[in-house]
């Protein structure tokens, strides 16, 4: 028996999810097609943002290839657009003409981006924000650099500027209400999100009406406001909101409103068509976030295989994405009558909760700046379940509320429901999760993702996740740990990479390659820095470092700059100087005409613009007056910043710009797994900043607190404090000893706060504060190591050592002698 | 040392082995300077030394395989053909300069030097 035709319009996020949910239910029951107008396979449209902004490529965000399609023998047609059904011969054509006939139809076709109707809007370089080629667009254009301009301050507008403000535009957000992100966001919420933003470099006009787009030679100039104002611009994005697509259920007789209506099983006025999506109408409610989708696609796709679905609507939740800026929004977020308003606002940490509560529930949810418990409240939101016993402690979070109720976090996950949402972005909850582990054996996070596509998005839920999977899956997660591959060249992790170097005696990166089976005959430019790094710690003294495997900084002992020039920093040891080392530094830049000297954030000072055939011969100056390399490049040691301490300031308690010189002395030179900065400051005041580098200390009357695990760089983390010692050579084993253990176990690029995320304070405290044995054995063995790498690059390089990296081929034309 | 063929004239600019095997050396003195890349095979190719994103030095990069990771943005190029490789590709084009090698010496077209 030939089975029923099932075609679907629109190849996007509803129309693939529906098909995917039917095949899980009933994979045989249908022929199905599917008609796409966009001209390629089926991608995460939420995952536009990080593309714009360069932080995903293309390929990273298609959800499903082309084996998808074969595997699952789906039709699908591409770049054909559909213009008209027939619902009564119940066929369907495309613009290019094609014909196909249906027993059932759904549609899916999304929504269109508004477009103002302002004079102008049709000039070239006015984009919208909603599919692949928008993003090209406005890639191609910030390429070029210059002003862009974006009209909208929601979401989508607010992405877009962070984008293309990330390509190194200058971006203006004009939005018509006074506080961005309205419809999500209360007024202090949305006046952080302002500061937050202009602190990225992003201007924001609010209360600006647009008036007119202007132009010269066909292209976007500017955008004209009402109050006059002309706002300069290369690139004008519109994102004033979305229309649900419905012209086409138009042509078929549909019913519609805003946009298609549908009933809870999602039929529309035609009992053989369907609509899911943002095309649909609902209970009068159309929506424009994926979690609701999802919940459609799960309903259309019983009512497609069986049992009517009932879809009941669904509350929203909403997440910015722009890295380091948390923003959570949640229903009544506002409050309003007979609600009661809990806030908390940290001003020094720049985070803002308010919680709204309605008869003893969670009615809303704003969260700023700290937004690790939205899930959380979310969850609470949704059960409606009774709040008032932890009223007092709701406000502080998961961790906290728990916590002071004797719960642990991990029992929390458990107590989690089943039907609990965990990844918003791709609608799963626990229950799915849990069963997948279980059913499948699944033991990485990898796998976890591959499988239920939880965290595979923004990601936002991936500590939830792997908590999750730490619960169901138990101890077989933790031999597991790091099988997050090297990169596409192998299958295999950092960790079992390592492992097995040491285990099998692998001595070269080709060496590595072979036993391991890479799959690319040379690797590529993140395998080979990483394994030559491994090499080169496991083996110190004896492995010849692979100049051609390392970043060009580290090959030419100097940054490259965006003009192809290069930056010179050496050493100031602790950050004090002298004025024999300025008067050199002096010397240096007159004579080699350097064009620019900064003092860098890290206490000592850069040179700018220097030409590579030059590097030798400024080296060789700076260390006539005994400056070294400050490794400004490297992946080792990068500074000690310290401040005046005991020798000169009324409360030192200690002479903290001794100790960090001691240190930086003795721990410079040696390669580690990403940079690692350390400071130390005289008292818990704290003036070097010791508590947001890899690795601190806070000298106090007792003596020196330890810190480890600090950041302050794409995202801010405070250090934890791993031990009180009282004297500094007590301090500088410690130190050492665990720099040692980060080098040994740290995944290359993977900063030491990660690497501690990732084995956790405490086994870092078992090994190197509870344990002498192993903290001496550690601290030898980085003795060991410094013996071969304390010698200063520059030196060499300046005595001759690869002379030919820093000259051109001396070619010239010499035809007219021959 | 230059050597003609059926209308062409080639110039010498170096040996095989004075580029590092998986690296490169850059030539100035051309009309735009000229990144000659060796790569694990003992392949020799040349292209125009400026990233077709935005005109990194190619001769700094990563070479892998027949591609060069460039230095500053970490786009890959494909060394035959000079193309973008990945998502961009198909967006741009570092032209590339024919070589030729005879007896372990690399020679370019001298019009690559003509103003
Ligand atoms: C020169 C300097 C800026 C300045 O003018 O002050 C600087 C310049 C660069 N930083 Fe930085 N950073 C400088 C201090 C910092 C600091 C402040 C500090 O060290 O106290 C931070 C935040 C602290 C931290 O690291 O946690 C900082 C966080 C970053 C990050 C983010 C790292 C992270 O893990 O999140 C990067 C990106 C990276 O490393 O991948 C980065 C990368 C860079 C690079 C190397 C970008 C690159 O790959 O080309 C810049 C090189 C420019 C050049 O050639 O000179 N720079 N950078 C500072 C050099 C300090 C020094 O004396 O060596
Ligand atoms: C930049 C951006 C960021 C976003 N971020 C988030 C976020 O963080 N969280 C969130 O929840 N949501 C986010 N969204 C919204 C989310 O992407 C949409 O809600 C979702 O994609 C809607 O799915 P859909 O299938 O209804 O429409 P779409 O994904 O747009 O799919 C519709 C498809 O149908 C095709 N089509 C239309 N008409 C026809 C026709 N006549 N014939 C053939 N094909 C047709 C279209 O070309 C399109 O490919 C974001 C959207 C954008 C643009
Ligand atoms: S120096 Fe650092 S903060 Fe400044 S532009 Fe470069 S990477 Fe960014
Ligand atoms: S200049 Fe080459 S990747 Fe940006």
């Amino acid at each position: 028996m030939s089975r029923e035709k099932l075609v679907v319009i629109g190849n996007g996020m509803a129309g693939c999810r529906v098909v995917e949910e039917i095949l899980k239910r009933d994979p045989d029951r249908y022929e199905i097609a599917m008609f796409g107008a966009e001209p390629r396979l089926n991608y995460n449209r939420i995952m536009l943002s990080p593309v714009l902004a360069g932080e995903k490529q293309f390929e990273d965000i298609i959800i499903n290839g082309e084996d998808w399609y074969r595997d699952n023998r789906i039709t699908l047609h591409t770049g054909q657009q559909v213009v008209s059904i027939d619902s009564d011969a119940k066929t369907l054509k495309t613009a290019a003409g094609l014909a196909q006939a249906y027993d059932r139809l759904v549609l899916a076709t999304g929504s269109d981006p508004v477009v103002l109707p302002l004079p102008g809007a049709t000039l070239q370089g006015v984009v919208a924000f909603r599919d692949i080629d928008d993003v090209d667009r406005m890639v191609a254009i910030s390429g070029r650099g210059g002003n862009a301009v974006v009209i909208g301050g929601g979401l989508l507008g607010l992405e877009a500027a962070y984008g293309l403000s990330r390509r190194g535009m200058d971006a203006t957000v004009v939005h018509l209400m006074d506080v961005l992100m309205e419809r999500q966001l209360d007024h202090s919420a949305g006046h952080l999100l302002a500061e937050a933003l202009k602190a990225r470099g992003i201007a924001t006009i609010l209360g600006a009406q647009s008036e007119e787009i202007l132009g010269q030679n066909g292209k976007v100039a500017g955008l004209k406001l009402k109050d006059g104002r002309v706002l300069p611009c290369d690139l004008l994005v519109m994102a004033v909101g979305i229309r649900p697509n419905a012209k086409l259920a138009q042509t078929a007789g549909l019913q519609i409103n805003r946009g298609v209506m549908v009933d809870d099983a999602m039929r529309t006025s035609d009992p053989s068509i369907f609509a899911v999506g943002e095309c649909a109408e609902h209970r009068g409610q159309c929506y424009g976030l994926v979690a609701p989708i999802w919940e459609m696609c799960r309903s259309l796709a019983e009512t497609l295989t069986g049992v009517d679905g009932a879809y009941v609507g669904s509350t929203l939740s909403t997440r910015l994405k722009v890295s380091g800026v948390d923003v959570f929004s949640a229903g009544k977020f506002a409050g309003g009558e007979g609600c009661e308003d809990i806030v908390f606002r940290d001003a020094g940490r720049g985070v803002y909760k308010r919680i709204v509560l309605e008869n003893g529930r969670l009615a809303g949810a704003v969260l700023f700046g700290d937004a690790v418990d939205g899930a959380w409240y979310f969850d609470l939101m949704r059960s409606q379940a009774d709040v008032s016993e932890m009223r007092e402690t709701l406000v502080f979070g998961q961790a906290a509320t728990e916590g002071l109720r004797g719960l642990d976090p991990s029992s929390a996950v458990a107590a989690m429901a089943d039907t609990a949402e965990v990844c918003g972005c791709n609608g799963v909850c626990k229950g799915v999760i849990v069963a997948e582990i279980v059913s499948k054996k699944l033991t990485s996070l990898d796998s976890v993702r591959a499988v239920t596509k939880a965290s595979a998005s923004c990601g936002s839920c991936t500590p939830l996740v792997e908590r999750l999977l730490k619960l169901t899956a138990g101890d077989a997660v933790i031999e597991h740990r790091g099988s997050q591959p090297v990169c596409s060249c192998t299958d295999y992790g950092h960790g079992i990479v390592r492992k097995r170097i040491i285990e099998e005696g692998l001595q070269s990166i080709p060496a590595v390659m072979q036993a391991l089976e890479w799959k690319t005959p040379d690797g590529c430019a993140h395998c080979r820095p990483a394994l030559n790094y491994y090499l080169l710690c496991a083996w110190p003294g004896a492995y010849r470092d692979d100049q051609q495997s390392r970043f060009v900084n580290e090959r030419v002992h100097a940054n490259i700059q965006k003009d192809g020039t290069y930056s010179v920093i050496p050493r100031m040891w602790g950050g004090m100087t002298s004025a024999r080392e300025l008067r050199a530094i002096a010397d240096v830049v007159d004579r080699f005409d350097i064009p620019a000297v900064k003092v860098t954030g890290g206490q000592r000072i850069d040179l700018l613009g220097v030409q590579k055939s030059q590097l030798p011969a400024v080296w060789a100056e700076l260390n006539a007056a005994g400056m070294v390399s400050g490794h400004a490049y490297g992946k080792a040691l990068r500074t000690v910043k310290t401040c005046v301490g005991s020798e000169w300031c009324r409360f030192g308690t200690q002479d903290s710009t001794g100790l960090g010189v001691r240190l930086e002395r003795f721990l410079w030179g040696s390669w580690t797994p990403a940079k690692v900065k350390l400071a130390v400051s005289g008292c818990p005041r704290n003036c070097a900043e010791a508590t947001c580098k890899d690795l601190g200390v806070i000298c106090v009357d007792s003596g020196y607190e330890i810190h480890v695990g600090g950041a302050a760089g794409l995202h801010i983390k405070g250090t934890e404090i791993l031990a009180r010692v009282s004297t500094e050579t007590a301090a500088i084993e410690m130190i050492a000893a665990v720099l040692q253990l980060y080098r040994e176990e740290g995944h290359y690029l993977e900063r030491i706060y990660k690497w501690m995320a990732r084995v956790g304070l405490d086994s870092v405290v078992t090994r190197v504060v509870a344990d002498d044995g192993q903290r001496r054995e550690l601290f030898d063995r980085f003795v060991e190591a410094q013996s071969t790498s304390q010698e200063d690059p520059w030196a060499d390089r300046a005595g001759g050592l690869d002379a030919s990296e820093f000259h051109g081929l001396p070619v010239t034309l010499q035809v007219a002698a021959e | 040392m230059t050597i003609e063929t059926i209308n062409r004239l080639w110039i010498e600019v170096c040996a095989v082995t004075d580029i590092p095997t998986r690296g490169a050396r850059r030539i100035s003195g051309t009309k735009r300077p000229i990144a000659i890349f060796r790569n694990g095979a003992d392949e020799v190719f040349a292209l125009v030394d400026l990233c077709p994103h935005k005109r990194g030095p190619l001769s700094m990069g990563i070479v892998h395989d027949r591609s060069v990771t460039c230095p500053l943005h970490g786009q890959r190029i494909d060394l035959v053909t000079g193309e973008l490789m990945g998502a961009d590709a198909g967006k741009g084009c570092a032209p590339s300069v024919e070589t030729h090698i005879e007896n372990g010496r690399v020679f370019i077209p001298a019009d690559a030097f003509c103003a």
